[in-house]
């Protein structure tokens, strides 16, 4: 109902980015009735130029860029989608935990977690994807698992601002258990930051996925994903051929949609405080 | 003024000890392979005797600890051991291709800074105007674009008509002038993507100041806008823009590696992801140690800037 | 622009504020004027605009605020129309400003003394090093310690009363002809306050300044000025010269609040010293980390008493209810409750024990979650404790709005953000008494508040006093609270007890040493107050 009522002041940014959203939502749910074609059947010659039968034209195997395209928000957006869920739901757990609990609980996690995090991300990602090899399921838990340490220290955070409340005082004095604690009197207060670092971090992670697929070490061919495509394809750019901006050029909108609908909501947060 | 230095050197050994339990971290790395290094070596054809044999000649039938040990001796030594894919020595690979990274990082890091901060304090100075408004969508789309689609949008306009070259060749014979042209594309990439992130965070550090009673103050003892951002705001800012800029500098260190890939230049982000494909967990494992390690002493470094920065830290009462 | 003119002249001020993306008005149609060296104290409760109007007579609105109506004369010059470079070239200048909090408003980054000499220098007035000197003379007019000294220092090496004076001293710097003083003394203990105000007035009379003296507190502003303005939601209520008003209130309005300080309830004398107390404390001792913050305090708490106690910043009040609530474990010492001996730790206790003793906050805006019904807030420890449910909790949670004068239908389903300061106080009671308990704890509870909302506050906790025999431990810095609710009074300094007693011994001589500061630093509401205390003050040294 609020939000519904304040999308009605919504910048026009943020309206871009829901609009932008929901279409990418359709097109990846739709996308077997959208695509014209199969996602990996071969229709064609290889890089066929646009025209009325392909309209984006075809990869270097021949196959129809569009439909690839169509399918791509499915794989790609998919599987950033659940690594970000993991991400998140691990993160916020101990990030609550830690922030309530106090104590050796928190010291624990947040030196290792400061551990793991004075490893740059992408590093850290490239070196674990070696010792345990490349494929999706390793990719997603890899990557699950590094970005959880960035939203452990944003749930800490915001946590710790709540714990340090007189009602949170009012509720441990009245004798309150852990688990009502936080999910009563803490997440309620924590939802506004977290549900803003959930659409951050799903743009981190969906970056991060199509960077790994871009350097060949994420989603792995035949699936269809942007950032393999971009790779495949890259080398019709010397021939100022647009084509495989396309899925970069995906990426990117779905990105720059979710950040201002991101932006908004956080500017929202903050002018509600004053 | 002792008790600054006692927390500087606080945080010096911090980072020793972050440094020394990464180290572990990556050499316990490989311990987790499937297998070991020998049978991942030798693959899964090779006979038993062979492997132990191996074993024993790469010194995998020491205990860990004590090749940890024999390992970090030879890592601090500058020995870092040899490729598993074609055998060379890791120093020697790396050898090039560092000074070539430090050389792109530092031709962003000179191209972003001044920008960032410029634009930052402007879009302060004039918040909640159309220009910072418009500073505003602009960062925030270029933050959200792929390195690479920036990479490949910055070729296809510059490349293309042949102004700048799309492959940055570069040796080492090279001159500087060369260097700087060769390599315009892919520092202008990085510089995109870090001159936005940093300009939106001086700017937040710098408004989050202007609501405080010190600032009002100023306005009321007639000091004009700019003054009171430069000489009231900006001084007060510094930790914060100085985390800012080391926060950059470290992500600059791991944007080189997809960068590096589109634009094939030859540096460390290369030779990793090409390690990666190979699996060569030694080269990865050597790399990683060298990128992680810079990216614990910039923070370092700025953590510690930032404390001398802070007068009540520094005029103990 | 000759002959006899005022210096400061408003018509008509009205100003607008944003809530959202609508403008309302705070300040409507304010008439203003102010002689040379003449000083005007604005008295009003929070909202009536008072720092909004003393800024405006900058020619200043804050972010969000803008002047939409009137005009602002200061010395024949129209700030309103005047271009920003000419109000710039005022403010500082001519035109000075001190602040209530004088800790956030110096620049962390610079030295006192080279905060000072910005302004001068700034608008040309003096060169540097004759700022500097200017600077020490000043601090020493101030009665400030070490005045060669004092100001090479940063502010967080300075006291909050000296960092005011400081202040002071600063916007005195160009020898502006008008200084406004935005509520300078709120955030300072009393016995600091004093001397902030002395060396205020007397600076203001040597250089013969004209000020504006915004506060809330009717018997500081009765010290400092020579007229008074009441406000009232951004109107003016009356004005009249200081003595009329003090002793001859026209309007209902002001004679309510000269009233609130004479609201005191009948005592309840100890029915017998045999009786068990409800509560005890036995020498406890207690820190913070390395830093002790009490040290071997006792007293006890009687069934349908109130012991108030007193202290200062920094006394360890609060501290010996964060003791008594088992938030913070003592080192050394005991609490009894009923005789028998609590587990020093919260955790540790009976989910009965916890019950017996509730807590009341002194910020009711964060002692209530945000996102939660009242139906919640207040039903909660009943639901707990109780155990009721559905129809019962219901009605236990209407019985409980009724007793703190809510009206049942219209509050139950509201949020906190939808009441104000004094009925998040209540509920803050409500949701206390729904334990049931033996003890409430009240930590400034009413401080936070305007005088009449605390006094409604007050007032409500005697009845429920009255009615479920509770025992108060009433925790506050205010001596006129103490005077008004008491019946045992523990006065605190430094961490230690200092002094116990019926509060009808403590209010009469003799007084130990820190007692009588404290109680002779009380503002009264007689003008010649401050005259005649730093008067006798003095004279004790000479004796000395």
């Amino acid at each position: 109902m609020k939000i519904i009522k304040s999308l009605r002041t919504a910048p026009p940014t943020a309206w871009f980015g829901f609009v932008v959203v929901t279409i990418y939502l359709i097109v990846a749910i739709f996308a077997p009735l959208i695509a014209p074609y199969g996602e990996r059947e071969i229709v064609g010659d290889e890089y066929v130029a646009w025209d009325s039968q392909f309209i984006f034209g075809t990869d270097a195997l021949g196959r129809d860029m569009f439909t690839r395209l169509v399918f791509g928000a499915r794989n790609t957006v998919g599987i950033a989608f659940v690594t970000t869920v993991l991400a998140f739901v691990v993160g916020a757990v101990f990030g609550l935990l830690a922030a309530v609990v106090g104590g050796w609980l928190d010291q624990l996690l947040s030196r290792t977690v400061d551990v793991l995090m004075a490893i740059p991300s992408l590093i850290f990602k490239l070196l674990l994807l070696t010792i345990f090899g490349t494929s999706v399921v390793n990719m997603v838990l890899i990557i699950a698992l590094i970005d959880s340490t960035r939203v452990y220290r944003l749930a800490r955070s915001v946590a710790m601002n709540i714990v340090v409340m007189d009602y949170i005082e009012a509720a441990r004095l009245r004798g309150e258990r852990l688990p009502r604690l936080i999910i009563r009197e803490i997440l309620p207060n924590a939802m506004a930051p977290l549900v803003a670092e959930f659409g951050l971090r799903f743009c981190f992670v969906f970056l991060a996925i199509s960077a790994l697929s871009f350097l060949g070490l994420g989603i792995q061919p035949p699936t269809a994903d942007w950032g393999s495509m971009v790779r495949e394809n890259a080398s019709l750019i010397s021939f100022g051929d647009i084509t495989p901006l396309l899925p970069a050029a995906a990426i990117a909108l779905l990105t720059v949609a979710v950040n201002f609908i991101v932006d908004w909501m956080l500017h929202r947060a903050s002018g509600l405080k004053d | 003024m002792g008790s600054v230095w006692k927390m500087v050197a606080h945080r010096l050994g911090l980072g020793l000890l972050t440094m020394f339990v990464i180290s572990i971290l990556i050499f316990g790395a490989i311990e987790l392979l499937p297998g070991d290094l020998a049978e991942e070596i030798l693959g899964q054809s090779a006979t038993p005797e062979t492997v132990a044999a191996f074993r024993k000649e790469i010194g995998l039938d020491k205990p860990p600890v004590t090749r940890y040990v024999e390992w970090l001796g030879n890592v601090v030594q500058g020995n870092l051991g040899r490729s598993l894919a074609n055998g060379r020595e890791i120093s020697e690979l790396i050898g090039s291709r560092l000074p070539n990274t430090l050389f792109l990082a530092l031709y962003a890091t000179v191209l972003a800074v001044p920008i960032a901060l410029t634009l930052g304090i402007l879009a302060a100075l004039y918040r909640n105007t159309l220009f910072d408004r418009l500073i505003n969508i602009t960062t925030l789309t270029s933050i959200s674009f792929p390195e690479f689609f920036l990479a490949y949008l910055l070729i296809f306009f510059l490349a293309q008509t042949g102004l700048f070259p799309s492959m940055s060749n570069i040796g080492p014979k090279m001159g500087l002038s060369g260097k700087i042209y060769n390599t315009f594309l892919p520092a202008l990439t990085l510089t995109f993507v870090v001159t936005a992130h940093m300009m939106r965070m001086t700017r937040a550090a710098i408004v989050n100041l202007l609501a405080s009673p010190y600032i009002e103050m100023a306005k009321l003892k007639g000091v004009s806008p700019l003054w009171v951002i430069v000489r009231h705001a900006l001084p007060n800012a510094f930790a914060p823009i100085i985390n800012v800029v080391a926060l950059n500098l470290a992500y600059l260190i791991t944007g080189v590696v997809v960068v590096e890939v589109v634009f094939v230049y030859p540096g460390l982000g290369q030779l990793m992801v090409d390690s990666v494909s190979k699996r060569d967990i030694t080269v990865v494992q050597a790399v990683s140690l060298i990128f992680a390690c810079a990216y614990i002493l910039l923070n370092l470094t700025a953590d510690v800037l930032s404390t001398l920065s802070n007068p009540r830290l520094i005029h103990k009462r | 622009m000759t002959g006899p003119q005022n210096l400061l002249e408003i018509k008509n001020l009205c100003i607008e504020g944003r809530s959202g993306t609508s403008w309302s008005n705070i300040v409507n149609g304010i008439d203003l004027t102010l002689e040379r060296g003449e000083v005007i104290g604005l008295i009003g409760e929070s909202g009536a605009g008072k720092s909004t109007i003393g800024l405006a007579a900058m020619g200043f609105a804050r972010d969000g605020c803008r002047i939409s109506d009137g005009t602002i004369l200061f010395d024949g010059i129209d700030l309103r129309a005047a271009s920003v470079s000419a109000r710039r070239k005022l403010r500082g200048n001519r035109i000075a400003y001190v602040a209530q909090s004088a800790a956030a408003s110096f620049n962390p980054a610079y030295k006192l003394i080279d905060q000072y000499c910005e302004g001068p220098v700034l608008h040309g007035s003096m060169e540097r090093d004759k700022a500097e000197s200017d600077a020490i003379e000043l601090y020493r007019r101030m009665q400030l310690p070490s005045p060669d000294e004092i100001g090479f220092r940063y502010p967080h090496q300075v006291s909050g009363g000296q960092l005011q004076r400081a202040m002071t001293a600063m916007a005195m710097a160009c020898r502006p002809d008008l200084i406004v003083f935005d509520e300078p003394t709120t955030a300072l203990d009393v016995t600091t306050q004093i001397e902030v105000l002395s060396a205020i007035r007397d600076i203001v009379g040597q250089f013969n300044t004209a000020a504006i003296y915004i506060t809330h507190d009717l018997a500081v502003v009765a010290q400092m000025a020579d007229r008074i303005k009441v406000l009232l939601r951004g109107e003016e209520v009356e004005e009249s010269d200081t003595k009329t008003m003090l002793k001859t209130p026209k309007e209902e309005y002001t004679k309510s609040l000269w009233a609130v300080r004479t609201y005191a309830r009948p005592e309840h004398p100890l029915q017998s010293t045999q009786e068990t107390p409800v509560l005890s404390v036995e020498n406890v001792s207690a820190s913070y980390g390395d830093l002790q913050v009490l040290f071997d305090a006792s007293f006890d708490i009687h069934r349908r008493q109130t012991v108030a106690v007193v202290g200062e910043s920094g006394s360890g009040k609060s501290t010996a209810a964060r003791v008594i609530s088992g938030l913070l474990p003592p080192e050394t010492g005991t609490v009894k409750f009923e005789g028998e001996r609590l587990p020093p730790e919260y955790k540790r206790r009976s989910k009965n024990q916890l019950r017996q003793i509730q807590m009341i906050y002194q910020m009711a805006d964060t002692a209530l979650n945000p996102k939660h019904r009242i139906r919640e807030l207040i039903g909660r420890p009943a639901e707990l404790y109780l155990g009721l449910r559905g129809k019962a909790l219901e009605e236990r949670v209407r019985e409980l709005l009724s007793l703190i004068e809510l009206e049942p239908d219209e509050y139950i389903d509201r949020m906190p953000s939808e009441l104000s300061g004094g009925q998040k106080q209540r509920i803050g009671i409500a949701r206390a008494l729904a334990a049931e308990p033996q003890v409430i704890i009240c930590d400034e509870v009413t401080s936070a508040l305007d005088q009449l909302v605390a006094e409604g506050i007050l007032k409500l906790l005697d009845q429920i006093q009255d009615k479920f025999g509770l025992a108060y431990m009433f925790i506050t810095h205010d001596l006129a609270t103490v005077r008004s609710i008491a019946d045992e009074v523990v006065v605190m300094k430094e961490g230690r007890v200092v002094e116990t007693g019926p509060k009808t011994k403590m209010f009469t001589p003799p007084h130990h040493p820190y007692t009588e500061l404290l109680l002779s630093s009380v503002p009264e509401m007689d003008a010649s107050w401050l005259d005649r205390l730093l008067e006798s003050r003095a004279n004790k040294n000479v004796e000395k």
